[in-house]
């Protein structure tokens, strides 16, 4: 992992510093909202619907078993004793008190975190695969390139008052698991025939109110060139970008307008200025933040895969977790442990504080101390042995994190939506509670299969419910929730925004308008095909068809 | 539920701690909705300048007035989002508050 030198921790002690002394003026008067609040905003903390809110950057979803710990800490002394991993990978605590946030940022510093880059019209927080440096379809490392661009995005001056917020994802596998053509900049690891691993980069992607399928203005970028041709992005974006219209300002509208074959004009002109400047990067630079990276020293496999099979052939349950939230790993013996957040009930993507610490116990124990978070709202063990994964399924047992649902129906994406966000129309949590556990039978979620079902609570989209194979959106009808249904979308390498079945229904029919979209499905799949594959093969007419006749 | 159209009642939250706060007879802040105190729209105007006062003294932010309607004789806020507001999430918390929090 990536570990903070003197600079950035003197960096973040100054910056504790400086927003000690800012919440202390405000709280005496000194500073009135208007001013302070682009100051709290800059370090992470929102005022929500019920309290204040902090928005804690896990950058490219890595975190230590020490800052998860400390993560538990700050849910159980600042908070109500939980936190909520969010669709960015980052983690948002709900009932902060403003006077507790300096003390609270001082703790994070501790162990390196922080809240900068998770609010405001800057570049955010990097997204990537959860599996980045461990999955076995892996060209290279994402969170090498990922560390990268958050040190030279990080505070850069040319680009902390950009028209509109950033969004930048990086996957190092073919298998899009970071959703990248869904971000304002994707960039997707590729190797050239002559075998130089390089980026596909994907411009203008995005959701919310206008979603769109991010395009590609270049095939291939080398290495060292990734942040000089970013920088010239950003520029063309920084110079044409909206900012008279706050709906039109992503970078989406820009290349929409001007389309895409003229924005990487735009963008190949401005690079061709700044390519073989400061920005180019050194072998040398690119190979000491790769070090951080390192794998770690595996042993050998030692009948691991044997082990494993016995105990999956002992104890059905166990073989059941295995198969939905187990994943190949890259070095022999190992595998990847994901731990579902999203038990039939619960809310999607929350831990209590004694779970962040017993999940940060038990990577210690199985998986060298790291963590991942998922954009799904879920965390990663990455290096666990085959044949601790017996012992490590026991564990999430006892903290009640041994769903074997992953990707499965249960396994819902929900926003905050109304119970919490101050911009949401309607609930999202409630409804994913209820959804789920119409699907908590684990033998029928397993026979459906893989099934992406989002939720957003505003037409902001945080529930990324525009790329999910069904999608729900929450609208306020006269006061009354109503949820618009969309299918067909998915936020992977085949990413497609889903379309709009029909009229939005009522919340108290939503379980039952999914369990009826799902009937369809099953009704009608083929041998081997997920939902998605039905419903691209068929279109939405049987499913709109079934849905409206008893609707 | 029956609307109560021309009542509105002053709600802000508290500057400390972000809580949801409404504006009760005394001129105070009670996190308690049943203390708001509910003015007629000839009183709204005055309502709301004087808990915009608060925001200048640092007490409050986000003053605002809110609908109220009648539901069994009783005054609740008018819509689902400020109901959310004024009675907490509609959903069980991963743990509930540690003890002490004030009900609402």
């Amino acid at each position: 992992m990536y570990r903070y030198d003197e600079f950035d921790h003197a960096f973040l002690a100054e910056r504790v510093g400086q927003f000690r002394s800012q919440v202390a003026r405000r709280l005496r008067g000194e500073i009135a909202e208007d001013e302070f609040k682009p100051l709290r905003l800059m370090n992470g903390l929102y005022l929500q619907l019920h309290a204040y809110m902090l928005r804690v950057a896990i950058p490219y979803g890595t975190l230590s078993s020490a800052q998860l710990r400390r993560l538990g800490e700050v849910a159980r002394r600042y908070d109500r004793g939980y936190g909520h991993f969010t669709t960015r990978q980052n983690i948002q605590f709900n009932w902060i008190r403003l006077q507790d946030a300096p003390d609270i940022m001082a703790a994070l510093a501790e162990v390196g975190m922080h809240g900068i880059q998770t609010s405001g019209n800057c570049i955010r927080n990097v997204t990537a695969d959860q599996y980045a440096g461990v999955a076995a379809d892996e060209i290279e490392d994402a969170r090498i390139w990922c560390e990268i661009i958050r040190q030279w995005s990080t505070l850069h001056p040319e680009f902390s008052f950009l028209p509109r917020k950033f969004k930048i994802a990086l996957t190092g596998a073919p298998a899009d698991r970071a959703a990248v053509k869904v971000h304002d900049i994707g960039l997707a690891m590729r190797r050239a025939a002559g075998g130089a691993i390089g980026f596909e980069v994907i411009v203008g992607g995005g959701l919310g109110r206008t979603p769109m399928v991010g395009k590609t203005i270049r095939d291939f970028l080398p290495k060292e060139d990734l942040l000089s041709y970013l920088e010239a992005i950003m520029r063309v974006y920084n110079r044409y970008g909206r900012r008279d219209n706050l709906y039109k300002s992503r970078i989406k509208i820009l290349v929409h307008e001007i389309g895409a074959e003229a924005f990487a004009a735009e963008v190949e002109a401005e690079w061709r200025e700044i390519r073989d400047g400061a920005l180019r990067l050194p072998r040398a630079t690119i190979a000491a933040i790769a070090a951080h990276f390192a794998p770690p020293d595996y042993e050998p496999a030692g009948g691991d895969a044997a082990v494993l099979a016995a105990d999956r052939l002992a104890n059905a349950d166990f073989d059941l977790w295995v198969r939905a939230n187990v994943v190949a790993h890259r070095a022999p013996g190992h595998a990847i442990a994901n731990v579902s957040l999203k038990k039939p009930g619960a809310i999607p993507g929350d831990a209590s504080a004694t779970q962040m610490e017993g999940i940060a116990d038990l990577a210690e124990r199985y998986s060298r101390g790291e963590i991942r978070v998922a954009h799904e709202q879920n965390l990663v063990l990455p290096h666990v042995r085959m044949r601790d994964l017996h012992a490590l399924w026991r564990g999430l047992i006892a903290l009640d994190l041994a769903d074997a649902n992953l990707n499965l129906v249960s396994d819902i994406i929900a926003c905050p939506g109304l119970d919490y966000c101050s911009l949401a129309n309607a609930r999202s949590i409630p409804v994913a509670q209820r959804i789920a556990r119409r699907f908590a039978d684990l033998k029928q979620a397993h026979d459906i299969g893989e099934l992406k079902l989002n939720i957003s609570g505003c037409i902001n989209a945080c529930g990324h419910h525009h790329v999910g194979h069904i999608g729900l959106l929450g609208v306020d009808k006269n006061g009354e929730e109503f949820y618009q249904i969309t299918l067909g979308g998915s936020g992977a390498e085949d990413a497609a925004i889903g379309a709009i079945v029909g009229p939005a229904v009522a919340s108290e029919k939503v379980v039952d308008a999914i369990e009826n979209i799902i009937g369809t499905y099953l009704a009608e799949r083929r041998a081997g095909e997920r939902f998605l594959d039905t419903y691209r093969r068929l279109g939405a007419k049987p499913f709109k068809e079934r849905l409206y006749a008893t609707h | 539920m029956v609307s109560a159209p021309n009542l509105k009642v002053a709600t802000a939250n508290r500057l400390g701690d972000g809580a949801v706060v409404y504006r009760d007879r005394t001129g105070s802040w009670s996190t308690r909705f049943a203390d708001a105190v509910a003015v007629e729209e000839d009183l709204a105007a005055e309502l709301l300048a004087a808990a915009g006062r608060d925001m200048d003294r640092a007490i409050v932010v986000g003053v605002a007035l809110i609908e109220v309607a009648r539901v069994d004789g009783r005054l609740q806020p008018a819509s689902l989002r400020e109901r959310i507001r004024a009675f907490g999430p509609s959903i069980a918390l991963a743990m509930q508050p540690p003890g002490g929090e004030e009900s609402r």
